[in-house]
């Protein structure tokens, strides 16, 4: 954070309260949900608030429908947006896909909590990495942001709305019920300031073949109700919306294009934070909630003149292997600390091995936050 | 010299008509009433918007509709619709959906559109079976037949589903078969200005998956002939005592409730209240 940034509004908020007031603050104006702990004061909150700012707020009869009132909305010309727990992104994945393929913006947030199945719904953990990436079927890409504070749950609910709209497709919020429940300061921005990427529509019908769909520079979206005419399908098709679900081609471009829209982009959506970077032996490869033990891990360290630094992806999906790849060329050992039992590994390892050792480091028991000393030991162990 | 003649509803079309479903199906005639009944509102076509699932039902309006039509997952036609007509409530949303997209996998979001009096037209295409996957049993299906997944005959009793509608608090409900064809655009057009959530069920032949059950394989006018026989008005059945309407079919407008707060219209009554209370 810049320090001489002058601070127009602050206040003390709960992570999803700050998730809630960072989704009216980049226009959302239609929320759609089903209670669920730890997600659900998003939905209490905008309950209250969807209505002052003219918005629609319901509670749907599941996740399915929560979703689906989401991408319905979207069609709708609304900015919109869904919050839930891993249970109800698990009901949630099929309707996700068709946000893929349809190229529907909307904002998913995922505040995650431990273990498979109803799991222990205030426990947190990072456990659902890998499914908002691998859940739906078929191959698809997708943007999700990993929020670390209740600043960062307020920041980046706005930049996955300006996500959503740019490249016309669903984003995540991967938060977790720590940082969703707890209170920390929150500068707020003037909305005047703010930078909000407003959704490129199709002004005028352009005749049936007209192309709505399957541009990796993202095509306009022909919002309902415009006459525009929209055929939007979530079999196989074309860039006019119309299905061919019999030919490979048809298939094969939908894929790769879809694909390319996100990964040709990367440059534009990958954020990442480094500190202590410049000099470092040993980089931990941490996000969420484990990178604030893991920053706290490595000012300890260095006070011990160790020369270690941390990489933290702000953007999950599309994963930053590039980055990773450069820093594996600068440091000799990558740490991986994550609340799980290794979901992102693999992937700094692929992007890594050929250049330095990766190491996994979980927290000694999952769901619990890291200790500073679990960390700064394997730091000494590696050095 | 042959004066070409153009079908009054092909302007409703996207390009040419095109369909795909099986001879003798009733989605021709369905697609008909409802374009028919299209005509008579006098409404632009522009503002209205289509939403189906998946099976053959789901094809009536996608992609040969030729306005906004959005094609989603089995089941969640109606969830997709409650959210476009949440987000743009001067669309006129109509939701076409089979009877298994409407009381199997999706039937918990049918019953709760029904309950929200949400004003979107479902036009629920029932051919008591499941045609496109090939013949399988469906919640409608009679008790007893054979299909492709009871071979020994269903030992399930089958859902009526006007009365899971009127149940669960729609406020306007109807039934034809696909033989009463007329009645069926008069009803269409009826609730497609009925300010809330209608159900209008319509009982149609699948000569080629149900048609086999029934022993009247690919035989569509035998079957449209059965709903003749079968068919037996409200005001007459109400005269009948229930083991005369033993394999009968009611049809006609079951529920026609005004006056019932419309879902759009009570949300923009919380959004008025909470901008009041805003200005204080």
């Amino acid at each position: 954070m810049e320090k001489n940034k002058k601070i127009r509004n602050a206040d003390f908020l709960q992570g999803n309260i700050a998730c809630a007031e960072g989704a009216i603050m980049a226009g959302c104006n239609f929320f759609a949900g089903y209670p669920i702990t730890p997600a659900s004061e998003i939905a209490h909150h905008l309950s209250k608030r969807m209505f002052e700012v003219g918005g629609t707020f319901i509670q749907t009869e599941d996740e399915i429908a929560a979703i689906a009132n989401v991408l319905g909305a979207s069609w709708g010309g609304a900015k919109a947006m869904t919050a839930t727990s891993g249970p109800g992104i698990s009901l949630m994945l099929e309707n996700i896909g068709l946000g893929v393929v349809t190229e529907t913006p909307c904002v998913i947030v995922n505040v995650q909590r431990g273990s498979p199945s109803t799991g222990s719904p205030s426990i947190h953990m990072q456990g659902d990495m890998l499914q908002s990436k691998f859940g739906s079927q078929g191959d698809y890409q997708i943007i999700a942001l990993a929020p670390s504070s209740s600043q960062e749950m307020f920041d980046l609910t706005i930049e996955a709305f300006n996500l959503s709209e740019q490249f016309r497709t669903p984003v995540f919020i991967l938060s977790d019920s720590l940082i969703g429940h707890m209170r920390e300061r929150v500068e707020l921005p003037n909305k005047e300031e703010l930078a909000l990427f407003e959704r490129r529509r199709l002004k005028s019908y352009q005749g049936i073949n007209q192309k709505i769909f399957l541009d990796e520079k993202v095509a306009l979206m022909p919002v309902f109700g415009n006459g525009l005419k929209a055929n939007v399908t979530g079999s196989t098709h074309k860039e006019d919306g119309f299905r061919n679900v019999s030919d490979p081609k048809i298939l094969d471009n939908e894929i790769k294009v879809l694909s390319n829209k996100i990964l040709k982009h990367k440059k534009e959506i990958i954020r990442i934070e480094e500190v202590n970077l410049e000099d470092a032996d040993v980089a931990i490869f941490s996000y969420g909630l484990s990178s604030r033990a893991v920053l706290k891990s490595i000012e300890v360290a260095r006070k011990e003149r160790i020369k270690v630094g941390s990489f933290r992806p702000i953007t999950i999906w599309p994963f930053p292997d590039e980055e990773i790849k450069k820093l594996s060329n600068r440091v000799k050992t990558i740490i991986v600390c994550e609340n799980n039992l290794g979901q992102l590994l693999p992937f700094v390892k692929a992007a890594a091995c050929e250049n330095c050792q990766v190491i996994f480091l979980p927290p000694k028991t999952l769901g619990t936050l890291y200790h500073t000393m679990e960390i700064i030991e394997k730091i000494k162990e590696v050095v | 010299m042959v004066n070409p003649v153009t079908h009054n509803l092909k302007k409703y079309f996207r390009g040419e008509i095109n369909y795909t479903t099986c001879p003798g199906c009733g989605n021709g005639i369905v697609a008909q009433a409802i374009l028919w009944a299209i005509d008579d509102s006098g409404i632009d076509f522009d503002n209205y918007a289509f939403v189906s699932g998946i099976g053959c039902s789901g094809w009536i309006p996608s992609p040969a509709f030729n306005t906004d039509v959005l094609h989603v997952t089995h089941g969640r036609a109606i969830a997709f619709a409650t959210g476009l007509k949440l987000a743009a409530p001067n669309m006129k949303i109509i939701v076409t959906a089979g009877d298994g997209d409407t009381s199997a996998i999706g039937g918990n979001h049918f019953i709760h559109a029904c309950r929200r009096n949400i004003d979107l037209t479902m036009i629920c295409v029932n051919n008591q079976i499941y045609g496109m996957t090939g013949g399988q049993i469906a919640p409608t299906t009679p008790y007893l037949s054979k299909t492709t997944t009871t071979p020994y005959g269903s030992v399930e009793r089958p859902f009526d589903l006007s009365k899971i509608a009127i149940a669960a608090g729609a406020t306007f409900v109807a039934r034809w078969t696909t033989f009463q064809a007329r009645q069926l655009r008069k009803t269409i057009a009826k609730a497609i200005l009925h300010p809330g959530f209608s159900f209008v069920e319509i009982i149609s032949q699948c000569p080629v998956q149900y048609g086999k059950v029934l022993k009247k394989r690919n035989d569509a006018v035998a079957m449209l002939m059965d709903y003749k026989e079968r068919s037996i008005n409200l005001k007459k059945a109400r005269e009948l005592q229930k083991s005369e309407l033993k394999d009968k079919i009611i049809v006609g407008e079951f529920v026609e409730e005004r006056n019932v707060p419309e879902l759009t219209q009570e949300i923009n009554r919380l959004r008025e209240e909470a901008l009041q209370k805003c200005q204080r």
